[in-house]
């Protein structure tokens, strides 16, 4: 415990110093997103680095409370392994680069694997957290019960904040019970036609946990209690997809062949019922509220940004630097983003929030 | 001050009145009087004046106006919140957004609904019905509590653990900022880029902007819904098996718990069938497919008598299942029935330090002389003790603050909050001081000036200004008094 805290006071004086020399800090969790490191829109070259692995570890769990406490440098392949022992998961299901992927991370990228439009997004989950900000303050916003409205919602802002606004420390999260049955079934169907049994399968209540649609096939996870998956198995027909497990890790590891490539990957958010764009290799999951299209131009991106902007949604360059993704926002809601930066960081400590 | 105050008045009144349809601003006491509080009755003040836009671009305008003229603005919804968040300033233009009542659009594919801020909770769900889909959270005051007040507090009902709070339910809303901006937070698909800007105005309580739109995610209906009725000869016995229900990997869509001060009090008001004997009851609802309800049925019967239940009976018809709910959603008014007046707590617990907390507060309750109700949302650990007390005797009133200060204080000894659902307000803004530190509140205050720059938007609520934190207050409903929405079920 000494040791720890002693962690955490060396990352707050590395900060406090770091903002008396006008320099600049880089959080570094597992290095399983190097394109969060700013490292153009940083300067990082000359950044002190501040490494989160040392601040790892479970430090409450108690399933019947469906909460677990944990350090921010906790890798959530960790995390998962202990839940699933007491046969809970992170509903969320995130990415976790082969053990490589760190909670605090997991946060800062807003990172949620296929359950997500069925269970919630990571930033759903989050009950709490401590966070050291640019003043090397250490402040606790949210709280490790499940009903919680005093004071505004820090914890979940940071979500997607890409170590911007400071060090995650700890984290407390909702925890879920592991489905008692699972099994995958696969369609063959264009990308209008998944579109269309993705929202009215999930709008007529059948027990579903991901969705993806790729190489011109449907996977539908159903999930639940034993007899609602079989009822759904029964009405909605499909191919046994043998190895399940396997091939719902490998798309929620980025491993499958689709995401060989993700430098020339679009990711598009949008409402789930928007008409796939034609004349792009794509990928749609989330229940049609994510689309990966295959843009490796820059003509082939503007298209996608039109239509995506059309359709009211979001076009990122997948892997492109945070300040990148943020140029999708409208000026006023950027303009907040730095005024609310400014107050976690004043002195510039971490990275930028706009582009130099 | 007060010949500046003098010299903008009638401006900002004229330019007010020109922005607003004819009946769209209130001046006159009388026809202020209806807003001059919210659902925490004693605390009442009479606004500088009432607007009540019927449009985006008249609210802006409004907002525009008093941004000018420095002027603050009280944002209101139906004014059902319990923690007064809503109650006007007499320095401040009370924001009602009551008349952007239109329903946009129901898409029934991608599930998700496009609504003014002034629509009510329940009208979302009545209008989609009709595609088998409904808005989940329910908070007691659905029937008549807006979409756009549910954002501003986070509400929560009794199906939160299952289907969580407002903040999960809400895609994207439009907010219009206290200089008349207006922004989209949030997204019609799953996410937006960057800081998590929706969370945070979920819950901001009308600091940080006016929700002017709201995009909310609907849910299939589940096809049924049953509850278990279980009697317990302890509290303890009672509580254990919540967590057991938990471990056996169970998350019901309602579990709540009441003592048997709270069944007594209810059983003579409306008959639920509660087994008044027993120490503490439980309900658990399970709902979704006949064959999914079956199954957790079954396994929840099982755990109930393994923990010790004396009696477990299962609804039978949805007849039955809405009286077994009756009591529970009724146990404000009928503590209201057997006490003069009563004050209503909002702490939150981890459930494991549930046996601890009822035993201290059972241990206050005779140290202050007053009786105590508990009624608790247990599958999520949010406790509403209900002090019994009587205003006309000399020294109840203060006993019964003393009585739940002490409440709240444990509640955040144990680890948990002072408010679960009902919102800081101006109620329990002195608690907030012993909640955070005050650095975490200096945050806070920063945060809100990212926003709001001069500090217009509901000033003074929520967030305790460092010299403020000294001491405690709460909510009191009396029942001499008339209370605003005193038909609504309050649980």
């Amino acid at each position: 415990m000494t040791a720890y805290l002693d962690r955490l006071e060396t990352i707050q004086s590395t900060i406090k110093a770091a903002a008396a020399r006008g320099r600049r800090c880089q959080i570094v969790g597992g290095g399983s997103k190097p394109w969060l490191a700013h490292a153009s829109a940083a300067g990082s070259t000359e950044a002190e680095v501040l490494a989160t692995k040392a601040l790892s570890g479970v430090v409450e769990y108690e399933p019947t409370e469906l909460v677990i406490v944990v350090r921010g440098g906790t890798p959530v392949g960790e995390i998962e392994r202990v839940m699933r022992e007491a046969g809970q998961m992170l509903a969320f299901e995130p990415p976790t680069a082969d053990g490589r992927a760190t909670i605090g991370g997991t946060l800062a990228s807003a990172a949620s694997g296929p359950r997500r439009a069925y269970a919630g997004a990571v930033r759903d989950f989050v009950l709490g957290i401590e966070l050291i900000d640019g003043k090397g303050d250490r402040l606790r916003f949210g709280g490790k019960v499940m009903k919680n409205v005093a004071g505004f919602d820090l914890s979940r802002l940071v979500c997607g904040s890409a170590g911007t606004l400071g060090v995650i420390t700890e984290v407390a999260l909702k925890c879920l019970p592991l489905p008692k049955a699972t099994e995958t079934r696969v369609y063959e169907l264009d990308a209008a036609a998944a579109l269309r049994a993705m929202n009215r399968w999930y709008a007529e209540a059948d027990p579903i946990s991901a969705t993806t649609w790729v190489d011109g096939r449907l996977y539908v996870r159903f999930a639940g209690a034993e007899p609602a998956v079989r009822a759904a198995r029964e009405r909605r027909g499909g191919e046994l997809l043998a190895d399940a497990d396997r091939w719902w890790a490998d798309w929620r590891e980025q491993r499958h062949p689709f995401f060989a490539l993700p430098e020339q990957l679009m990711r598009m958010s949008c409402r789930a019922t928007v008409e796939s764009l034609e004349g792009f290799n794509q990928a749609i999951e989330w229940g049609g509220a994510l689309r990966w299209l295959h843009a490796a131009t820059e003509e082939d991106r503007a298209r996608v940004r039109y239509w995506t902007h059309r359709a009211k949604g979001y076009a990122t360059r997948w892997h492109a630097p945070f300040v990148e993704t943020l140029n999708e926002l409208s000026p006023e809601v950027r303009a907040l983003t730095a005024r609310l930066k400014a107050q976690f960081d004043p002195y510039g400590v971490f990275p930028a929030v706009v582009s130099s | 001050m007060l010949l500046g105050t003098l010299m903008k008045l009638p401006s900002l009144l004229e330019t007010l009145a020109a922005i607003l349809p004819a009946d769209g601003l209130k001046t006159t006491p009388e026809a202020m009087r209806p807003y001059e509080c919210d659902g925490l009755s004693m605390y009442r003040a009479l606004p500088k004046c009432v607007a009540l836009p019927e449009t985006e671009d008249e609210l802006v305008a409004v907002l525009k106006a008093c941004h000018a003229a420095r002027v603050p603005v009280v944002t209101r919804g139906a004014g059902t919140g319990l923690s007064g968040g809503a109650m006007p300033d007499p320095e401040a233009v009370l924001l009602s957004t009551a008349r952007l009542m239109r329903i946009i659009e129901i898409d029934a594919d991608a599930c998700l609904a496009r609504v003014q801020p002034g629509v009510r909770n329940l009208a979302i769900s009545e209008a989609a019905a009709a595609h088998g889909l409904y808005y989940a959270p329910d908070p007691s005051s659905q029937i008549a509590c807006t979409i756009g007040g549910n954002v501003a507090e986070n509400s929560g009902g009794v199906h939160c653990l299952k289907y969580g709070l407002t903040v999960h339910n809400v895609r994207a809303v439009r907010v219009a900022l206290i200089d008349g901006s207006v922004v989209t937070l949030g997204c019609e698909g799953l996410d937006a880029p960057g800081y998590d800007l929706l969370a945070l105005m979920t819950g901001s309580e009308g600091l940080l902007g006016v929700v002017t739109e709201v995009t909310v995610k609907l849910t299939p209906k589940p096809r049924l819904a049953q509850v278990a009725l279980a009697s317990f000869p302890t509290v303890e016995a009672a509580g254990a098996a919540v967590g057991r229900i938990i471990a056996a990997g169970i998350v019901p869509a309602g579990l709540e718990m009441m003592d048997r001060i709270a069944t007594r009090a209810v059983e003579d008001f409306v008959h639920a069938g509660y087994d008044c004997e027993a120490a503490a009851i439980l309900l658990c609802e399970s709902d979704g497919t006949p064959e999914e309800v079956a199954d957790e049925m079954a396994r929840v019967e099982a755990v109930l008598r393994e923990a010790g239940a004396s009696d477990v009976r299962l609804s039978t018809s949805e007849a039955e299942r809405l009286r077994y709910w009756s009591g529970r959603k009724n146990a404000f008014p009928a503590t209201g029935r057997i006490s003069p007046d009563y004050y209503c707590m909002d702490g939150t617990i981890p459930r494991k330090e549930l046996p601890r907390v009822l035993k201290a507060i059972e241990a206050m309750s005779e140290k202050y002389g007053l009786r105590c109700a508990n009624v608790f949302h247990a599958g999520d650990g949010n406790l509403h003790p209900l002090i019994m007390f009587d205003a006309n005797r000399p020294g109840e009133l203060e006993r019964a603050e003393a009585f739940g200060a002490e409440i709240l204080e444990l509640c955040v000894e144990v680890g948990g909050t002072i408010t679960g659902e009902h919102g800081v307000g101006i109620e329990k803004i002195n608690q907030m001081c012993v909640q955070f530190s005050p650095k975490e509140l200096t945050r806070m205050h920063e945060i809100k000036r990212a926003f709001d720059e001069h500090g217009l938007l509901n000033p003074g609520k929520a967030v305790p200004t460092l010299h403020r934190c000294a001491e405690h207050g709460r909510m009191r409903v009396s029942q001499g008094k008339p209370m605003p929405f005193a038909e609504l079920e309050r649980f």
